[in-house]
């Protein structure tokens, strides 16, 4: 048995790659990652959203679950979770990876690109639809505290945030584990955190945060 | 539905769909799936999807394909054409000048060339002159072309560095480094003397002091500062440059706030002379 299906889900598996043990989706491939017939590798070293599956913080990915994920950039792990969950909405500020993210799109029918600044919600709202089940955030960017609260309107009362914090976008200067605690502590007015973990060493001074909107 | 992207449209129509899809405003979300199928707009939510996915990656590769037409080489072609013309217009300039026995006009060659354009030829001779110098006018004329050309497009290629250089200034860095990718590599240290080769290996080879500034001399920030100062406001801007060159090649976002900081700094520098200080920087 190679095969493990995680938490039930069809389409998000555990494989055997190289004699390792990996995650993998089922879907077409996208930036040249080594595949097992219809399944493909979704490596947690390059992807902070696999990484934190890995570790027991999967905001829920299931087959009908809609997605809204920011910062998506050439599309590398929004492939991934478009294999596995329904409507996928992929924002992402930067023209310049959206080539490669609009290539993902093309050979996945529920997954749609979208070129906007997730600090300006207003700009999607008339796209994205409401109530998704899951919210992942990965953007570059100062203030990702705030960007998560900002989103929160697209997010179903019982769905799950899952915030990859890079502590290097909001001060180089500082600490990491102070930055995390300011970044929590804005977070908490409207999320509930249920657990967090660091993602080192896979990557350095990133946390990553499982939360449930407060009523 | 005031605000959803398929309220006023056939989502049948790919182009106006997505322009839509770019344009759309709204505070908040809605169950659109669910309010298109109820309006009749699609049959049911699978047809929804699949508009949306064509509206969606139509904008996408609208998007992309105008972020390629402001591509930097090109921009990189243009500011070299923009010094090609002008060099090869002073050359023609300069030789009509001395043709037509007027080289100490106020304005240089070029204003030369301006009235060498108006005369009346009398004989063959006269008549290759004012071709000359009508050829020399043309050439000038395309410069100017190309330089408003470089203004306008510079900022959509590299936002942050055209603010922070000027468009013309930022075009020529990119075009010292080669492209913005080169230029977003390079250490501040570098981009401080782009321009100043020569200097650098002179400089390098032992026989020269070390240059302290290349092509930003051109910069107010550089060339308005005390001499004594010049170095330090160099410093200090090409840091901010190679910052800016770096956001515009791997995020692409405006940030006002590296203005205002370079603003800063420059205050600092040339507060110094001010006070008649010589202090380092720490």
């Amino acid at each position: 048995m190679t095969e493990s299906v995680v938490d039930g889900v069809d389409g998000l598996a555990y494989r055997e790659f190289d004699g390792e043990r990996r995650l993998a989706t089922r879907g077409s491939p996208v930036y040249g990652e080594p595949t097992d017939g219809v399944w493909r590798l979704w490596d947690a070293r390059r992807s902070k959203l696999a990484a934190a599956v890995e570790r027991g913080l999967g905001p829920g990915l299931t087959a009908d679950a809609g997605v809204l994920y920011l910062g998506a950039a050439a599309g590398t792990t929004v492939s991934h979770v478009a294999d596995v969950a329904g409507p996928t909405y992929a924002v992402e500020f930067a023209p310049g990876p959206l080539g490669d993210l609009v290539a993902a799109a093309e050979e996945r029918p529920r997954l749609f690109p979208l070129l906007k600044d997730a600090r300006r919600p207003a700009t999607y709202a008339g796209i994205v639809e409401a109530e998704v089940d899951v919210l992942v955030q990965d953007v570059a960017t100062r203030g990702q505290a705030d960007v998560a609260l900002r989103n929160r309107r697209f997010l179903a009362d019982d769905g799950r945030l899952l915030l990859a914090l890079k502590a290097r976008s909001e001060d180089v200067t500082r600490e990491p584990a102070a930055v995390f605690e300011d970044a929590l502590e804005r977070l908490s007015s409207d999320y509930e955190v249920l657990a967090t973990e660091r993602l080192d060493p896979l990557h350095a001074d990133h946390l990553a945060v499982l939360a449930r909107p407060r009523e | 539905m005031e605000g959803a992207w398929f309220a006023e449209l056939d989502p049948a129509d790919p182009e106006a769909a997505a322009s839509a899809v770019r344009e759309s405003r709204r505070d908040g979300p809605a169950d659109w799936p669910g309010l298109a199928v109820e309006r009749g707009v699609v049959a049911d939510r699978e047809a929804y999807y699949d508009a949306l996915h064509a509206a969606t990656t139509a904008a996408a590769r609208a998007a992309v394909a105008e972020h390629e037409r402001a591509d930097d080489r090109r921009l990189v072609e243009a500011v070299r054409a923009l010094d090609d013309t002008e060099r090869v217009a002073n050359e023609l300039a300069e030789r009509v000048a001395e043709w037509a026995g007027d080289t100490a006009s106020d304005g240089g060659a070029e204003a030369v060339v301006r009235t060498v354009v108006d005369r009346e030829s009398e004989d063959e001779l006269d008549r290759r002159l004012v071709g000359l110098a009508e050829r020399a006018a043309g050439l000038y004329a395309e410069r100017d072309e190309l330089r408003a050309t470089v203004e306008r497009v510079a900022p959509t290629v590299a936002p942050n560095l055209a603010a922070l250089a000027g468009p013309v200034l930022a075009a020529r860095l990119t075009a010292l480094a080669g492209d913005l990718e080169s230029l977003a590599r390079m250490p501040a240290g570098t981009v401080q003397v782009l321009g100043a080769e020569n200097a650098l290996f002179a400089h390098l080879r032992g026989h020269a002091p070390s240059p302290k500034h290349g092509v930003i001399y051109t910069h107010e920030y550089v060339r308005g500062t005390d001499p004594e100062e010049r170095g330090s406001a160099a410093r200090a801007l090409a840091g901010k440059l190679a910052i800016a060159a770096r956001i515009d090649h791997y995020a692409g976002d405006r940030r006002p706030e590296l203005e205002r900081d370079l603003d800063e700094r420059i205050a600092r520098v040339r507060e110094r002379t001010a006070d008649g200080e010589t202090e380092e920087e720490p």
